[in-house]
């Protein structure tokens, strides 16, 4: 990677996705200008139909916009063939979805090891060990051999983050990464996101849920295809301290049951 | 992605779904194995009709009487027979490819001794047939020169006519009688079996020529002479000088036609080899129908595994997994199923040629070249009928695919 500083990860200038289907049209993006600094974490808002998932498929590089110039490292993808952005999603882009997508009956490390499998660069070449570091580096070094069916959600989730992360991209997408996920577990992972970007990922939340918005460092508001909001996170939610209170107030209710039937 | 990664990819798909694999390969299994005992079973009758062919004796040439006509009404084969023993005694003394004669005087009578009678075909031969048939005495000896000669009333006997007449002895040395005719059993021909057209060479009798003409026939024509060379080499150049003794021996003029046809064993060979060759390619395309049925199930197989797998595909592809590279894992796949049901096909090939070898009690041959184009031709098959899903599955659209429940 060169030195970055001036260039940013993505940068989308009037980008604009018309569906036509019949006589009416429907423009699911309407000129969105965002640019992404390395290192930041964003997320996207906004309500269903707002074109935030729109916006994710273009900047996924899984679909074409239909106007409008869309750069990621600088390189001009919106006029790529459809081999160039599977390479692109391939070396610069790591998916972790709602539904984790993972391979049933395939086990941790085999997942993980996925994308290396189709890599072009031939710069990645101890595939195993690759994986196995991804996976230790989302605290599941040792569940290597566990497949899908053998895992909590969170922890599937966490594969899927590791499968993103194995093949360093520039940025991490997270389309409603808790969406599957119960309370606890969805803060968990957060603090799992949080912690990544500490350590200098760039990451793109898509929600629609503010509690989760406010772990980013900044919030993009979607309505009708455009930017309605973009400003940063004042009082930035900390994932990892609310994961130590969740933790505390639990332990606290057990004992106080725990007292409760020794006196009863 | 590297050939490994794609075996390897293609590899744990197939394990992960044993039955289906076992299910889907079962077709090409049976279409293989069919092909395989199909082919078996023709070759093996092929080279029976060879050995049989062979077995009628060696580098042998026989020659009948041709066909007259009458007013444009042809009279058939042996209408004008003009066939006899100094046309056999010309060939012996002066052909030079030919290394033994023998002229053959047929007649169907009842043979009355031991413990009954039995009809059979009696054959007035010469010494040599015994050479040109390549059939040694089992016990006893063969007539030689001075009993042709002094006409002796002396028999050799085949095997089933002794089983018939003389069941559990030895019948050399014993008396039949034929048209009220002593003679006297000098030896038992070995047994030689059947021909290929089904009729038992050891259910005959054989005599001096002389001893049949003069005691039981009475004719003086005979059926067919019976020659061979020293080598099957010399075959055609043996059949152009017995054509010309014998048109000298008939004194037949320049416009003349022959008046007697010469065959040899070839020419048997080829009609009976055509035959069975047409059985076998018969036996080859329906078992190749059922190959074609297999081929069509993997496809069906394979179109199945794509819908059920579209969502693993939109995953592939949104890690960046191109197309080309979807295509080939799908092909990969198809190909492994049918190559190895394939091999396994080829493995139940063998054992059903030589279980049905064993109950039956047919010829079969297994060639290699048929084992390769199986083979090849299901591997083929694979890549054919597995082409189409493997196309559906690569131009999946991924945002789509990854939608799909």
């Amino acid at each position: 990677m060169t030195d970055s500083r001036g260039t940013p990860v993505i940068r989308t200038d009037g980008l604009t996705k018309i569906y036509a289907t019949g006589r009416t049209e429907v423009r699911a993006l309407d000129g969105v200008d965002l640019t992404i600094e390395q290192g930041e974490m964003l997320a996207i808002m906004g309500a269903s139909g707002s074109g935030k998932s729109t916006l994710m498929n273009i900047i996924g590089c899984l679909d074409y916009p239909t106007g409008g110039t869309y750069h990621l490292d600088g390189i001009r993808v919106d006029e790529l063939g459809k081999n160039q952005l599977a390479d692109i999603r391939n070396e610069r882009i790591g998916f972790v979805f709602q539904g984790f997508n993972l391979l049933a009956r395939t086990t941790a490390i085999d997942n993980v090891e996925l994308p290396l499998l189709y890599d072009r660069t031939g710069r990645k070449l101890d595939t195993p060990r690759l994986a196995a570091e991804a996976l230790e580096r989302v605290g599941l070094g040792d569940r290597v051999d566990h497949e899908p069916s053998e895992l909590s959600g969170g922890e599937q989730q966490r594969v899927a983050i590791a499968r993103a992360l194995v093949t360093q991209p520039s940025i991490l997408l997270a389309d409603e990464p808790t969406g599957n996920l119960d309370s606890r577990t969805s803060v968990d992972v957060l603090s799992l996101f949080q912690q990544l970007n500490d350590h200098g990922i760039t990451i793109l939340l898509v929600t629609h849920e503010p509690d989760i918005s406010r772990c980013a460092k900044r919030i993009v508001e979607l309505r009708d295809g455009r930017v309605i909001r973009d400003a940063p996170v004042l009082n930035r939610r900390n994932a990892a301290a609310d994961l130590r209170d969740i933790d505390a107030a639990r332990a606290r209710e057990e004992r106080d049951k725990e007292q409760l039937e020794s006196v009863g | 992605m590297k050939a490994t990664v794609l075996t390897k990819v293609a590899g744990q798909s197939i394990a992960k779904n044993k039955m289906r694999t076992l299910l889907t390969m079962l077709g090409i299994i049976i279409g293989v194995g069919a092909v395989i005992v199909m082919v078996a079973i023709g070759q093996g009758a092929q080279s029976q009709i060879r050995e049989q062919i062979e077995n009628l004796g060696t580098n042998m040439i026989v020659i009948t009487p041709g066909t007259s006509s009458q007013g444009g009404v042809s009279h058939g084969a042996g209408s004008f027979n003009r066939l006899t023993v100094d046309d056999s005694d010309k060939l012996k003394r002066e052909g030079l490819t030919i290394s033994a004669v023998s002229p053959v005087v047929t007649t169907f009578t009842q043979a009355i001794g031991g413990q009954g009678n039995w009809r059979t075909l009696v054959n007035g031969v010469s010494t040599d047939y015994q050479f040109i048939r390549d059939w040694p005495i089992e016990s006893g000896s063969f007539f030689d020169e001075t009993d042709l000669r002094t006409m002796r009333k002396v028999a050799v006997i085949g095997k089933t006519v002794a089983d018939n007449l003389f069941p559990g002895e030895d019948p050399v040395g014993q008396q039949i009688q034929l048209r009220n005719v002593p003679f006297q059993i000098i030896g038992l021909l070995s047994e030689k079996g059947q021909t290929a057209e089904g009729s038992d060479q050891d259910d005959t009798i054989l005599a001096p020529h002389t001893t049949v003409q003069t005691r039981l026939s009475g004719r003086s024509f005979i059926r067919q002479i019976l020659a061979s060379t020293f080598s099957p080499e010399e075959i055609p150049a043996a059949q152009d000088e017995i054509a010309s003794i014998m048109r000298e021996s008939h004194e037949l003029a320049e416009w003349e036609e022959d008046d007697f046809t010469i065959r040899n064993q070839t020419d048997l060979a080829d009609t009976a080899q055509s035959t069975t060759q047409v059985m076998t390619l018969l036996l080859a395309a329906i078992a190749g129908i059922s190959l074609l049925v297999g081929g069509i199930g993997i496809m069906n197989i394979m179109l199945v595994s794509v819908t059920e797998r579209t969502r693993e595909i939109g995953i592939r592809l949104a890690i960046g997994a191109r197309g080309s590279d979807v295509l080939t894992q799908f092909l990969v796949e198809s190909t492994v199923l049918s190559a190895v049901g394939g091999a396994i096909g080829i493995a139940v090939g063998f054992g059903g040629a030589r279980l049905l070898g064993h109950f039956t009690g047919w010829n079969t041959a297994i060639s290699p070249a048929i084992v390769v184009i199986a083979l090849a031709f299901s591997a083929t098959v694979g890549i054919f009928f597995g082409f189409y899903p493997a196309r559906q599955a690569a131009a999946l659209n991924p945002i789509e695919a990854l939608r799909y429940e």
